[in-house]
């Protein structure tokens, strides 16, 4: 890749980055969270972006990125309250930053009526119009645009938007308002002496400057009392300081936290400056002016004029002035003209990125190649198995339990067992990175289908394989969609039934015994049994009198060709609905199952394994053939008596567990390992709970053992298998079938409801 | 004529270096080839695990270090019969499209080195195995070598399709 690609897929990689902490943020203020840091990292994320996309000449997300970072400084500064109102337009412009970044990357195209209508609403916010970024071409309105916004000093200043400053204006709204906090000093006196390292370091005093401009009004004063004769000059030496102040309620931890990069680099001093005993100068408002627009030009002719006469007449340093000082520039920093912005990189920049280097160093983390992750992982699947077949070997070789070849062996099986653990856990992942989606997807999914929803999420932190992430994506996006068009009401509706109108969709991840469930629970009308039975009737997918229980109706709704909504929204409906869900979820090895209360709602669970890797099994015998049992199906094993175990009708057996009969599944000869039935009493029965809770036993001949084996795909060189969910590879180095419990249930079960009902 | 002939000869020749090579196995009395290119290695025979709901000339699986490999009895699969694998029997690792396969088989025999004109067009016979795997005869030493292709060895992927 040639480095400017690579420098740009950086970008947009960082950029990803900043769009989730954008989004987090945004629904973390809409939550009602303004505490500083989180405006902040919303700001910064905004500014990230806009900085980068100024770097690759990205301006349509410039321009934009701008608009947006322009509300957020007012929200920053305290000028705008974060409220639903300004909150939800953020909220939108996130998406179409968000847009416009991908746009970038993959070459994409972004309606500019919705950048256009995005970027109207956030100026409305802040009722700032648009000017310098419009004209402007590049950064260098940019840049000044914070210090634009900070021109009406409490609110009814409608000359804000002029482009051409007004310093006089400025200072005279500035000065006769009485500094209103009677705790605060006026604001701060500042000496301000930067050494050559300062300088060495890349630091620009002239963005220090502009940094304390944010803070409050500022009076810059330079003091070039020590800049040398032109023969003396050390052309890499400091001469010159400062003397600023800055009025406002400024804290003098901000103050000092501008030079925080600088601090060692150069001589401060902070005082309040009441301490000096002297307050605003005896200058006028007009004074200051006259004098700022009259020497700021003069400035620097003045100083050279001032180096190259001392050549001329040596014995007269400073010619013109002979006062007490060098003819003080005064210069309000606000009023700092566009010509003197030498740097593109906005003010702003330097303080946040400086605190975002340290947040990264806290949690150090490294970018890597996912495949070599994966080598890793089917290495070290490779090194478990041949570790038990080491440890097999050794046992057949008759070594004692207690010799040191076994005990060695023990060892390594620990070291194994860990790094296949650590191995494991690098692959993990908060599924946050899958529940971050869901925000945009509510938003507009809601927007269309005309309700009010509220996504709330829960246990974003509970982690699992990043296999299983991937393959989220797609079925909670669905089962999100169906929530809210098949499952909340219409507001007027809510109303109705006596229920908030603004929706909830409950989104949560936790860990229960193995593996990660996931529910989507609505708080929506429930399902309407009546018509989901009708409309199965209607389509055919059940006979008319078939008496079924709710749990039953409610599974309907996974049935291949089954639609609830009356008319085909653009949402969902299309015919492609749960059974997508159910299938998507079963190929990860997982269930998934409904509960639905009349008027309350209903909650979509399903339950995924950690890893799609391994997997801990009972390993069984059933027709000479040993095969693993998923250990998360097994709820006990047991042994069964001939006298619980009964026909049923023609062929089928149930058996009594403790009062209850269950279905009885002979494994060997489902699986045409064997032709006659196995004798219950001869085998060994595992209680198992399938999918919706449903149990059966399955009868084996014998069970073997407990072990995490590590999962092999049949279908890499062969095809699915009924009943066989995957392959794995023993200690012994033969492969053993890892029953699909589920597949297993279900095809000796006649009265299962689906495949009854697809019969009928 | 001769000079004709012998630039058909070398045309191949020249462009494929040795020409073609392919390597020939037993089974039962039959004496079969496929493509060289198309085998990974060959290995004895170890029991495979049994797939339930497979058809006879699917053996089951062995591990080949690490990966689940199907092993198909070719003699069953061809028609000829199925094997009573000894630990004499061998099995061929075969690449079919993007699959792997083992290929059971009695003994490999020769690699023979042939160019394109003296694989002859299969005569038409009635029998649905030939017309499914032969792609051409070969007269090797006075015995007839069928070379067949192993695009159909496997059952179908999807199951609905074969149901």
């Amino acid at each position: 890749m040639d480095p400017m690609a690579e420098i740009k897929a950086t970008f947009f990689q960082e950029c990803e980055e900043q769009l989730v902490e954008l989004e987090s943020g945004l629904l973390a203020m809409d939550a009602g969270d303004d505490s500083s840091e989180t405006v902040n990292a919303v700001f910064r994320a905004v500014h990230s972006v806009k900085g980068g996309a100024g770097a690759f000449g990205l301006d349509d997300l410039v321009h934009f990125a701008h608009v947006f970072e322009t509300t957020l400084d007012e929200v920053r500064a305290g000028r705008l309250a974060a409220t639903a109102e300004v909150v939800k337009p953020m909220l939108r412009a996130a998406d179409i930053l968000a847009d416009l970044v991908r746009a970038a990357r993959d070459g994409g195209f972004v309606d500019p009526a919705r950048c256009e209508t995005s970027s109207a609403e956030l100026k409305k916010i802040t009722g700032i119009e648009d000017t310098a970024a419009a004209d402007d071409d590049g950064m260098d309105g940019l840049v000044f645009q914070p210090m634009q916004v900070a021109l009406p000093p409490i609110g009814d200043a409608p000359a804000s938007g002029a482009p051409d400053l007004d310093i006089a204006a400025l200072l005279a709204a500035a000065q006769p308002e009485p500094e209103p906090a009677p705790a605060e000093p006026g604001g701060w006196t500042l000496t301000f002496k930067p050494k050559a390292e300062l300088y060495k370091k890349a630091n620009e005093t002239v963005l220090l400057l502009r940094e304390l401009a944010r803070l409050g009004d500022v009076e810059v004063e330079l003091d070039a009392s020590e800049l040398p004769l032109l023969p003396h000059l050390d052309p890499e030496g400091s001469y010159l300081s400062w003397n600023i102040k800055v009025r406002g309620p400024a804290p003098e931890g901000d103050i000092r936290e501008v030079f925080d990069f600088v601090e060692s680099d150069c001589d401060l001093t902070v005082a309040p400056i009441g301490a000096e005993g002297e307050d605003a100068s005896g200058l006028s408002a007009d004074d200051v002016a006259a004098i700022a627009s009259a020497e700021a030009e003069l400035d620097i002719a003045a100083l050279i004029s001032r180096a190259q006469g001392g050549i001329a007449e040596t014995s007269e340093p400073v010619g013109q002035s002979s006062e007490q000082q060098p003819a003080p520039v005064i210069a309000p920093a606000p009023a700092a003209p566009v010509a003197a912005a030498p740097a593109p990189a906005p003010a702003a920049a330097a303080p946040p990125e400086g605190r975002e280097a340290k947040a990264a160093a806290a949690a150090a983390t490294i970018r890597v190649d996912l495949d070599r992750v994966d080598r890793v992982i089917d290495l070290v699947g490779e090194l478990v198995i041949n570790q038990a077949m080491l440890a097999q070997r050794v046992t057949e070789a008759g070594m004692a339990r207690a010799s040191s070849v076994a005990v060695g062996l023990d060892e390594l099986e620990q070291l194994t067992r860990e790094i296949q653990d650590s191995v494991m856990a690098m692959r993990a992942q908060p599924v946050k990175s899958v529940f971050q989606r869901m925000p945009r997807l509510v938003r507009e999914v809601a927007a269309v289908v005309g309700k009010q929803v509220r996504l709330v999420t829960d246990g974003e932190g509970t982690e699992v394989d990043k296999t299983v992430i991937e393959r989220l994506t797609d079925p909670l996006t669905h089962m999100i969609r169906n929530a809210i068009d098949h499952g909340l009401e219409s507001p007027e509706k809510r109303i109705a039934a006596g229920k908030n109108p603004e929706g909830v969709v409950r989104l949560s991840a936790l860990h229960r015994s193995g593996r990660i469930v996931i529910e989507v629970a609505d708080d929506g009308g429930g399902i309407n049994r009546e018509r989901v039975k009708n409309i199965a009737i209607e389509k055919g997918l059940i006979a008319a009198d078939a008496a079924l229980t709710d749990e039953e109706i409610d599974n309907l709704i996974f049935l291949p060709g089954f639609s609830t909504a009356a008319t085909i929204s653009d949402i969902s409906g299309r015919g492609v609905g749960m059974d997508v869900v159910k299938r998507s979820i079963q190929e990860l090895g997982g269930r998934i199952s409904i509960s639905s209360r009349p008027g309350l709602g209903s909650t979509f669970t399903m339950s995924l394994p950690l890893t799609l890797a391994v997997l801990d099994g009972m390993v069984v015998t059933a027709g000479q053939q040993t095969l693993v049992a998923p250990l998360t199906a097994i709820v006990e094993t047991l042994q069964p008596r001939r006298a619980d175990v009964s026909n049923l009708g023609d062929g089928a057996r149930v058996i009594s567990i403790r009062g209850s009969y269950v279905p009885l599944v002979d494994v060997g000869l489902s699986l045409g390992y064997r032709s006659e039935p196995l004798d219950a009493e001869q085998g060994v029965a595992l209680l198992i709970e399938g999918e919706g809770g449903r149990r059966a036993v399955l009868l084996v001949d014998a069970i073997q053992g407990q072990r995490q084996v590590v999962i092999k795909s049949l279908e890499a060189n062969y095809r699915r298998v009924p009943g066989i969910a995957a392959a794995t590879i023993l200690g012994d180095g033969r492969v053993a079938l890892i029953l699909d419990i589920d597949a297993l249930v279900a095809a000796s079960r006649g009265t299962e409801a689906p495949r009854m009902l697809q019969a009928g | 004529m001769n000079v004709l002939g012998m630039t058909q000869m070398s045309d191949p020749l020249t462009h494929a270096g040795m020409g073609r090579e392919l390597i020939s196995f037993r089974i039962g009395s039959q004496e079969f080839c496929v493509d060289i290119m198309d085998v990974r290695e060959i290995r004895g025979w170890t029991p495979a695990t049994a797939l339930p709901q497979a058809p006879p000339f699917v053996r089951g699986v062995i591990n080949l270090r690490g990966a689940v490999l199907p092993i198909v009895d070719l003699g069953s699969r061809l028609g000829l019969g199925q094997a009573d694998p000894t630990a004499r029997h061998v099995i061929i690792v075969a690449q079919v499209q993007n699959q792997i396969v083992g290929l059971l088989v009695d003994a490999v025999s020769d690699i023979l080195t042939v160019t394109d004109d003296m694989i002859q067009p299969t005569p038409d016979v009635a029998s649905e195995m030939v017309r499914n795997f032969v792609r051409g005869l070969l007269a090797i030493d006075g015995r007839m070598v069928s070379f067949i292709s192993l695009d159909r060895v496997l059952p179908e992927k999807d199951l609905e399709v074969a149901a």
